[in-house]
């Protein structure tokens, strides 16, 4: 009986075709992995880790960028609407949201990453439950957002209302915190291209959020990265989607400016 | 602590903060619960099982690997055997196994003349450095062999 | 319940070898992790076999062992022989199974 119903689901997901891929191919040879001073983590990835992010077939996060274009136009909530209904099934405003976020927003006083848009836009105009942060769902639905400006540069304003958050996220980065008593600053500033062990400290570039890491065996977001750097020096993580983390997302926004958009990355 | 991980300019401070609370400590990939069981004489039953008394030899058969594997959970490997992969003269199966994981056993692929060429890539998981070994069946009743080494750093810190 | 992707050209001429690639998101749970709050071993459950048929006979096939990765990949090669489809079959402990295909058109 069990055996049957597992057959079952499994068999569901029959689909044909290869025409119904989403990502955004952009060859290698396109991608800006340096900018100035400032080096993407794939730069210091091995070869083998940057050779499964380069093929769309063997990253893993693909299956996300697929499951977040079909939610795109999925309807949900009581205004029997999906995100497609409004802006499009192919969205004009998708080709650099990437590059832009997270961006000043005017009703809430404050900056707003795309997680917490796509919950506004879900709950405001959908009347649909918001996604939970690390949810599948949330996960697939970032991804397939952040790919359609694969390729493009990373370019947050920083400038008018955005001044005292960006100014926050650069205190947030700098200073030393948790039994450590380590920053940002310390391990991907001074110690990148330095071993800590097994892993290579790069300078915490967000262009390939969500990433595929190889550790997780699964995607996650910039935020539970954060979490993760906060647990490494013994300090108190925060939320996902706290004031701080948007802001520190801004900042290390722009530590990456010029760098190409590289959703779904893949890193150890 | 790893003798890379000193460098000059990193300060002192850090190091022995980061030494001190075992941030450093090399830790399980944790896929596998347990002591490591495969080992070269696991690996000589498994492949005997699949063979019987057949002689194996070197050459015809290459292994990729990469260098230094960058984590266990997910390591890159080809296999290709040299055939013409005719209906008369093909590759029928290949087996990979490991010295260094729980069990010997990674995976069979079985090929037929239509496969026009014996070559196989796939990601497998490491425990720790170790060595691989693939086996080719061919259609001729003769079998190849090839062992290579892979060293592999373990991601133990970093959230 | 999983999902795979999988590619080869659209077009190909009659003999030519090309290659396939196959992707699908599985935990390839390997019966050996033991959860961390109950200490209960997690039960084993990987997509165990892999079989690949074109020209109406399995072109490849292949069994799996936990040592395969999650989220297994896989790329290897055909030969062109007739227009249509390449059929993907998974098949998981418990005999859960996935299909995909691919069609190929061969001048
Ligand atoms: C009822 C129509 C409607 C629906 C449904 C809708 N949107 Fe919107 N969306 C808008 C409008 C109008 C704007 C511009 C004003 C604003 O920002 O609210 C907008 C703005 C946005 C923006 C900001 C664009 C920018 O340039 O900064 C994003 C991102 C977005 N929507 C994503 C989504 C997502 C994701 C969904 C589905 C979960 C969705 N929207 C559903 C109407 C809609
Ligand atoms: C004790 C050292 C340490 C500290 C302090 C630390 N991290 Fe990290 N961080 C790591 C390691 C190790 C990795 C994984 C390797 C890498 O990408 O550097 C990592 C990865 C990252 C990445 C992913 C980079 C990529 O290309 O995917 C980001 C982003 C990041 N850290 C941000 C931060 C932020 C923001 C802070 C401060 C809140 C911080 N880290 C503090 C050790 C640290």
């Amino acid at each position: 009986m069990k055996k049957q119903f597992q057959g079952i689901l499994m068999g569901a997901a029959v689909a044909v075709g290869l025409s119904s891929f989403a990502g955004i191919a952009i060859s290698a040879e396109k991608m800006v992995y340096k900018s100035g001073d400032r080096n993407s983590g794939y730069t210091y990835a091995t070869k083998e880790t940057q050779a499964i992010q380069d093929d769309d077939l063997g990253n893993p996060a693909y299956i996300y960028v697929d499951d977040g274009a079909a939610l795109w136009s999925k309807v949900d909530g009581k205004a029997g609407k999906s995100c497609a209904t409004c802006h499009g099934v192919e969205s004009a405003m998708l080709s650099d949201l990437a590059t832009r976020y997270p961006v000043y927003n005017a009703k809430l006083g404050k900056m707003q990453n795309i997680e917490q848009k796509i919950n506004q836009e879900r709950e405001e105009k959908m009347g649909a439950k918001p996604y939970k942060w690390e949810s599948g769902q949330m996960l697939a639905l970032t991804i397939y957002m952040r790919n359609q400006s694969r390729g493009k540069p990373m370019n947050v304003s920083i400038d008018g209302p955005a001044v005292p958050f960006f100014e926050a996220g650069k205190k947030y980065f700098d200073q030393r915190r948790g039994q450590l008593d380590m920053s940002c600053k310390n391990c991907h500033e001074y110690y990148a291209g330095n071993r800590i062990r097994a892993n290579m400290l790069t300078e915490a570039q967000s262009n390939g959020f969500p990433t595929y890491r190889l550790k997780w065996q699964k995607p996650g977001s910039l935020h539970r990265r954060f979490r993760g750097c906060n647990s490494t020096v013994r300090a108190q993580p925060l939320a996902y989607g706290s004031d701080e983390y948007v802001n520190l997302e801004l900042y290390v926004a722009w530590r990456g400016r010029g760098l190409s958009v590289e959703a779904p990355s893949v890193r150890n | 602590m790893s003798e890379k991980f000193i460098t000059q300019n990193m300060r002192r401070r850090d190091v022995l903060a980061m030494a001190g609370t075992g941030v450093v400590a090399v830790s399980s990939i944790g896929l596998f619960a347990g002591d490591a069981k495969a080992d070269p004489a696991a690996v000589a039953k498994a492949i005997k099982a699949k063979i019987g008394d057949k002689k194996t030899m070197a050459g015809g058969i290459t292994l990729e690997l990469p260098e230094i594997a960058e984590n266990g959970n997910t390591v890159p490997i080809a296999v290709e055997v040299k055939s013409p992969m005719s209906s008369s003269d093909y590759v029928k199966a290949v087996h990979i196994y490991s010295e260094g994981n729980p069990a010997p056993d990674v995976a069979t692929f079985r090929f037929t003349p239509e496969s026009g060429r014996a070559r196989v890539s796939l990601r497998m998981r490491m425990i720790k450095s170790q060595n691989i070994v693939a086996v080719a069946e061919m259609s001729n009743g003769k079998v190849h062999m090839v062992k290579n080494a892979v060293k592999v750093t373990i991601g133990g810190c970093g959230g | 319940m999983a999902k795979a992707r999988v590619k080869a050209p659209k077009s190909v001429k009659k003999g030519e070898v090309f290659e396939v690639k196959a992707l699908i998101s599985h935990n390839m749970e390997t019966g050996l992790r033991k959860d961390k709050k109950t200490g209960k071993t997690i039960p084993r459950k990987i997509i165990n076999k892999l079989s690949v048929t074109y020209g109406g006979k399995e072109v490849f096939g292949s069994d799996w062992h936990p040592a395969v990765s999650a989220n297994p990949y896989v790329s290897f090669f055909v030969r062109a022989s007739e227009s249509g489809p390449i059929k993907f079959v998974w098949t998981e402990d418990g005999g859960g199974v996935t299909e995909k295909s691919v069609d190929i058109l061969v001048a």
